[in-house]
């Protein structure tokens, strides 16, 4: 069971799709135990106040929008926000 | 590394003239010689300057997040806010895929629907890639009548979209839903992390774009060495009066940015292609996209999109009319 959710939030252009890859990536490389999704529903989307996509939620919380970060950065964010596992 | 930026640019002369004079250019048939010498100069010199302006911009933008535009224009009375809309899609980051996260971030905190559509407008449509890209190959007159009529294009579309009062073709939802503006509070942005934004913008916007310049480039050097016919002339030259509302119809199933659209203005003008023509087909390519007007009939009701349409394509033949009567 994951313990965190990780959500990209992007309605399928370029810039969101490399979000999720990377995100994808960063999660398989360090073994982080969550969950990672895409999502493409505008009410979903707008429910996190976000202005610009893709938009990068770490449970629940709006943590990154309207770029793409490098991949050290991506994951910095991640270790950041994530719960670690009791 | 400005010093190194200045030095360069103000020295790309001798790259041109050492070129002129080489023992190479002597041995190369004319029109060719003409071309790669045009290219060779040309292509350092649109990379340097795009450099600079886009850098500037990345640092510029950094004090515009959409969130503090949103709150700059909510509640702004028509025209006035129409004007700001259009100014500040200029330096507002802007990506076409968050047009709807923008458009209903903006309508739902209160910021009038036609002064919204005056910022969905003017981002896209006017922005530093173009204006240096103009300034270079056409010279400074294109690239301010470009930035004029694409901004007044703006402000007027929204306005009268804003006079109409469509608000109630606006999918019911989006008032619905509750995204309300929370209060923007700024958070501090260092001048480092300004340095780092124009530093992005740069990288960002090189990967996007850099093929399309040395490939526009390349087109108006072949243009410069061999002279072409005006192969155009008959159905997109000023006499024909119909070309310019060929032209926009033809660029709204079209999609491309400002940078992209570069190569294919070239070689339109040099056929013979008349100049408002062919801005009018440009702003036609950037401004009203298939592909966008799919993606807002998720939020929008499809009478507010024809209007849209109709309004921002009519805009356009005015522009396309004048340039061909004034040039």
């Amino acid at each position: 069971m994951e313990n965190n959710s990780i959500k990209i939030l992007g309605i399928g252009c370029a810039s969101c799709v490399t979000l999720e890859k990377l995100c994808k990536e960063v999660v398989a490389e360090n073994s982080i135990n969550s969950s990672v999704e895409k999502v493409n529903d505008y009410k979903t989307i707008m429910s996190y106040k976000i202005l610009s996509t893709p938009g990068l939620v770490i449970n629940e919380k709006v943590v990154l929008t309207g770029k793409v970060p490098a991949k050290e950065d991506l994951l910095k964010l991640i270790n950041d926000s994530i719960n670690l596992p009791q | 590394m400005l010093g190194l930026w200045v030095l360069l640019y103000f020295n790309l002369s001798v790259i041109y003239s050492t070129f002129e004079n080489s023992r190479i250019s002597a041995s190369l048939p004319k029109p060719l010689f003409e071309a790669l010498l045009f290219f060779l100069y040309e292509v350092p010199k649109v990379f340097l300057l795009l450099l600079l302006i886009v850098f500037v911009a990345g640092v510029v933008r950094s004090f515009f997040p959409p969130e503090k535009t949103r709150a700059l224009l909510s509640g702004k009375s028509l025209f006035f806010g129409n004007v700001s809309a259009a100014s500040l899609g200029i330096v507002t980051p802007f990506c076409s895929c968050s047009a709807i996260p923008l458009f209903l971030g903006f309508v739902s905190s209160g910021v009038p629907l036609g002064v919204t559509f005056s910022f969905l407008i003017a981002a896209p449509m006017v922005n530093e890639v173009a204006l240096v890209l103009l300034l270079e190959l056409f010279g400074w007159q294109t690239a301010l009548l470009y930035l004029t009529t694409g901004l007044s294009i703006a402000i007027f579309a929204g306005y009268i979209i804003g006079k109409l009062k469509l608000e109630s073709w606006v999918e019911p939802w989006v008032y619905e839903s509750g995204i309300n503006s929370e209060n923007y509070s700024p958070k501090q942005t260092t001048f480092q992390e300004r340095i780092a934004a124009g530093e992005d913008a740069v990288k960002d916007i090189f990967k996007k774009i850099w093929l399309y310049i040395i490939l526009g480039i390349a087109i108006g050097a072949g243009i410069h060495g061999f002279v072409p016919e005006n192969l155009l002339a008959g159905f997109m030259g000023k006499d024909a009066w119909w070309s310019v509302p060929l032209a926009v119809l033809l660029g709204i199933p079209m999609y491309s940015n400002a940078a992209g659209m570069i190569p294919i203005v070239q070689s339109l003008l040099a056929k013979g292609a008349s100049l408002g023509t062919v801005l009018a087909f440009m702003m036609s390519v950037i401004a009203l996209s298939l592909p966008e007007i799919i993606i807002l009939k998720n939020v929008l009701k499809i009478k507010l999109i024809a209007v849209f349409v109709g309004v921002v394509g009519f805009g356009i033949m005015i522009v396309g009319y004048l340039f061909n009567f004034i040039l």
